[in-house]
């Protein structure tokens, strides 16, 4: 017989909290190893009654879903925690904010009976900041990209190289209309010049197709040139609104917390 | 930049607990500035127990600001050349060259060429000569402090010993020299610091060789400053709860957990041990004070494992109340203690029982380090085998599935038997615990080290064994248990080649001259030297040849030597209170064989520590308990 731990199995979860955070300034280079270690021990610091999976070694009840790549900001990350109490969803907002450094910052909390933000989320709003990059190059360079059939890109993963179809993901891409940068944390970037902004809307696909692989393929085969390095800031996570979207907007998606809200890409205040 | 090189997360600091205070706190440039550094990657340097406790207790003050700063790996030295970044802190990533004091706390002399990385980095002159009154004053602390000599060019001053006060004392001389103009510039704040005592200045002291090399002797060269430098020596820990509120990163570091010191310094008089000689005497920290700083320590930081740290935890007076009350206090609540560094005796399977009534009974560990009855009295570590066996199979019987055992191979006198006699001690083991435990998957790893003798023991004037008969003997050693077909599969085995513990050798007892070995392997591009993927035996070789071509030392002169009782060594002029007949007295009991008890317990044996220092062992029990966490 398969030897049993002796402690008595724990209290079961009653209530799931869906949770959307920031990841900025200069925590957009945590990885989510480093978020998910820094996050349970906020979870331990805020003293929240976590549910706990049974066996050997007790893990917190806790899931993560596709994080932002290093280096990558967000605006718009999602996690789901499971509790053995049920807490008032602005409470823990408040303890958990504070109980992370900032820069990872709790926006909004949710209550549900069931965890299930996985299927409300397929694709993601992307906002990419060019340095000194000039508007009318990168307009082109948009309108070449868009024009393609395919727009393969290769990428070394952990088992080899893997391409990757930038093309078939991207099902939106604009530039922004206000050209100015957000990135207040100057020191990494020095100053805050005029810069180009895209904005795309990009479908989660297996293997996933990146915000730097889209860069790539607009160098590669639209003849984009960034010579300074690019920031990237997730804006929104939601489902894909398959409503073909008006001229000369991106397509729409749902705010995974609020269904029956619009998830526009749009800082939330 | 960033986004191009490894682990980005380790250069942006941000961790909780991290402060940045305004660069001017006090107006006229009065504030003093103290950048701290441990001279290793992120991930090994922020756990770092000395540093912390510093940076908690200058930000503490209103007229100081402390920032950190840690090694770069070499893509982000690439990076940063070709960008013109300076060394920078992790803080408010602000320029090291920029601020007053540059302290850098050296565990292990490995990390040496570490330091002159940083300093070029920094842009600041790596010879201490060299450098202006616009560049910091670069102080050594930590271990390695205690024979600073092989980096007497590249550092301004060292401190001996406890931090806490010389730390403050410094930023107060420092405070005042600003207050004053910084009379006599530079030369006038470290002629201030060597002449208060607080700190050992290499500058003002000359060294005189003999003919065959050795050192004739080292004289102060300006009125006023010591003859003798004494290390520092915090008494009553009680009123030193630091680190209150420990750094936790975002990034993966070696160290997850929160550190508390339960006593500071150890009397059991193990002959290789420069911690143990230095450190003394015991300073215990009361069961209520090490109750409190767990309790605000988790409460801070939401780590999971709580570590009670010392140089031999299980000998704190109280430490059985201390285990039992914190396991209490922690029942169910997921928090695992543990007790690094515990002696071998049945005592600690019952403490190791307590501890780990929280989380899982994995592996215990002990340190034997020698491998023969006769070599563990020749190092003063009093444990006999049946104690050890007995031990053992106790912790087995609790249903303890792992053991390791500690071992160090080169120790003095040593023969290849004795080192066989390792192979016999883990066969017993594994024989006794599938005895005890009743079943056949039980495990016991061996792991050895290879000695490095070092400055302030007993083991000072020692020959250091060559590598190439280390290496002989570990590999002796492994055959041996790995072909045996009863118990090799249950015995793992890990060691080190010798190599590293030479180069160790060398920057451990060497003297002024080394600094030009380390200076040609630093521009030779060696960097990370504890690391065995950056470490290079060949560069080190080659280097030292070059640098003592024509001259009567070399690398072997200085590891492989024997020294005499008349031989002046280079740290004679840096006191950590040990009496230096009494240490030879210790080498010759040694080589005899003969044991000397811990003071705790028996009369002083005049170590000289205590009336050298004016200080006083510090034990409990105090007979009080703690109580259980009532939630407010």
């Amino acid at each position: 017989m398969a030897r049993q731990p002796d402690h008595p199995p724990p209290p079961p979860v009653v209530q799931w909290l869906a949770i959307r955070y920031a990841k900025r300034g200069r925590l957009r280079f945590t990885s989510h190893r480093d978020f998910a270690r820094a996050f349970e021990r906020a979870l331990r610091r805020g003293g929240l009654p976590m549910g706990y999976s049974a066996g050997f070694t007790p893990h917190p009840k806790v899931s993560y879903l596709g994080a932002a790549p290093t280096g990558v900001a967000s605006e718009a990350e999602y996690v789901e925690i499971g509790l053995a109490e049920a807490r008032d969803p602005d409470d823990v907002r408040r303890d958990l904010d504070a109980a992370l450094p900032p820069g990872l910052d709790i926006l909004t909390i949710q209550a549900a009976a069931h965890r299930g933000l996985a299927d409300r989320i397929d694709a993601s709003y992307w906002r990419v900041e060019l340095p000194n990059g000039e508007q009318p190059a990168v307009a082109s360079a948009i309108e070449r990209f868009l024009a393609l059939e395919t727009a393969p890109v290769d990428r070394l993963m952990k088992d080899g190289k893997r391409t990757v179809d930038t093309r078939a993901a991207v099902v939106g891409m604009a530039i922004a209309r206000d050209g100015r940068s957000s990135d207040a944390d100057a020191q990494w970037h020095g100053d805050n010049a005029p810069c180009a902004i895209i904005d795309m809307v990009v479908r989660h696909t297996t293997p996933a197709v990146r915000p730097d692989d889209v860069l790539t393929a607009l160098r590669q085969a639209a003849a984009l040139s960034t010579p300074v390095t690019p920031l990237v800031t997730r804006l929104a996570q939601g489902r894909l609104d398959e409503a073909l979207p008006a001229p000369g907007e991106l397509p729409r998606l749902a705010d995974p917390l609020a269904p029956d809200a619009v998830a526009t890409g749009l800082p939330p205040e | 930049m960033l986004p191009s090189v490894q682990k980005p997360i380790q250069y942006v600091g941000g961790e909780l607990h991290a402060t940045i205070k305004d660069w001017d706190l006090l107006p006229d440039d009065g504030t003093i500035r103290w950048a701290l550094m441990y001279p290793d990657a992120y991930e090994v340097g922020l756990p770092n127990q000395g540093v912390q406790i510093l940076y908690e207790l200058l930000n503490e003050r209103a007229d100081t600001l402390a920032e950190r700063t840690y090694s770069v790996w070499p893509d982000m030295e690439a990076v940063m050349r070709t960008h013109g970044i300076p060394q920078f802190t992790v803080d408010a990533h602000r320029p090291v060259r920029t601020f007053d004091v540059f302290g850098v706390s050296f565990s292990t002399e490995l990390g040496y060429t570490n330091l002159l990385t940083a300093l070029d980095l920094a842009g600041i002159a790596i010879n201490a000569s060299d450098r202006t009154d616009d560049d910091p004053i670069v102080i050594a602390g930590g271990h390695a402090a205690f024979n600073p000599e092989p980096i007497a060019d590249f550092i301004d001053a060292a401190v001996l010993g406890d931090g806490e006060e010389a730390a403050l004392r410094i930023t107060d001389l420092v405070k005042q020299w600003k207050a004053d103009g910084r009379p006599g510039g530079r030369n006038g704040l470290l002629n201030k610091l060597a002449t208060d005592g607080v700190a050992y200045v290499p500058s003002l002291y000359d060294v005189d060789y003999l003919a065959d090399g050795r050192i004739q002797r080292v004289t102060p060269n300006t009125v006023g400053v010591p003859w003798r430098v004494s290390k520092h020596t915090v008494m009553d820990l009680d009123q030193w709860p630091y680190p209150k509120k420990p750094l936790v990163p975002l990034a993966e570091t070696v160290h997850e957990r929160y550190s508390v010191e339960i006593f500071r310094g150890c009397t059991r008089g193990c002959r290789f041990c420069q911690a143990g000689m230095i450190t003394r005497p015991v300073r215990e920290r009361s069961i209520t004070t090490i109750g409190d700083m767990v309790q605000g320590g988790i409460a801070a930081t939401g780590f999971e494992e709580v570590g009670l740290l010392s140089l031999s935890s299980a000998d704190h007076s109280e430490i059985g109340e201390i285990a039992k009350g914190l396991a209490d206090r922690y029942d169910g609540e997921n928090v695992s203690l543990s007790l690094p560094s515990t002696r071998v005796d049945a005592f600690n399977i019952t403490l190791a029982n307590e501890l780990s009534r929280n989380g899982r009974r994995t592996g215990l560990t002990f340190a034997p380090e020698g491998g023969s009855e006769r070599m563990r009295k020749v190092i003063n570590k009093m444990v006999t085998e049946d104690d050890l066996i007995r031990t053992v199979a106790t912790a087995y019987g609790n249903g303890w599935r792992q053991v390791k055992l500690y071992f160090m191979c080169g120790l003095p006198t040593e023969t290849d038997d004795d080192v066989m006699q390792i192979a016999d001690m883990a066969k017993r083991v594994i024989a006794t615990g599938r005895e005890a435990a009743g079943r056949k998957d039980i495990r016991c790893t061996i792991s050895i080290g290879a000695f490095v003798p070092k400055p302030h023991t007993p083991f000072q004037w020692a020959a250091q064994l060559d590598w190439e008969t280390v290496d002989k003997r570990l590999k002796a050693l492994k055959a041996a248990v790995m072909n045996d077909k009863n118990y090799g599969k249950s015995i793992g085995i890990r060691y080190h080649d010798g190599r590293p513990s030479i180069i160790e050798g060398m920057l451990s007892r060497g003297d002024r001259r080394v600094g030009a070995v380390i200076r040609r392997v630093w521009e030779d591009g060696g960097r990370f030297d504890g690391w065995s993927e950056h470490f290079s035996f060949e560069r080190w070789e080659r280097a030292s040849t070059e640098v003592f071509a024509g001259t009567p030392v070399s690398l072997d002169w200085f590891t492989t030597r024997e020294r005499e009782l008349a031989e002046v060594l280079p740290w004679d002029h840096l006191d950590s209170g040990l009496d230096k007949d009494w240490m030879w007295e210790d080498w010759q009991d040694a080589i005899r064989e003969v044991e000397v008890d811990d003071c705790r317990w028996t009369p002083c044996y005049d170590c000289g520590v205590c009336p050298t220092m004016g200080t006083e062992i510090q034990v409990g029990p105090t007979g009080r308990q703690l109580l259980p966490l009532t939630p407010v």
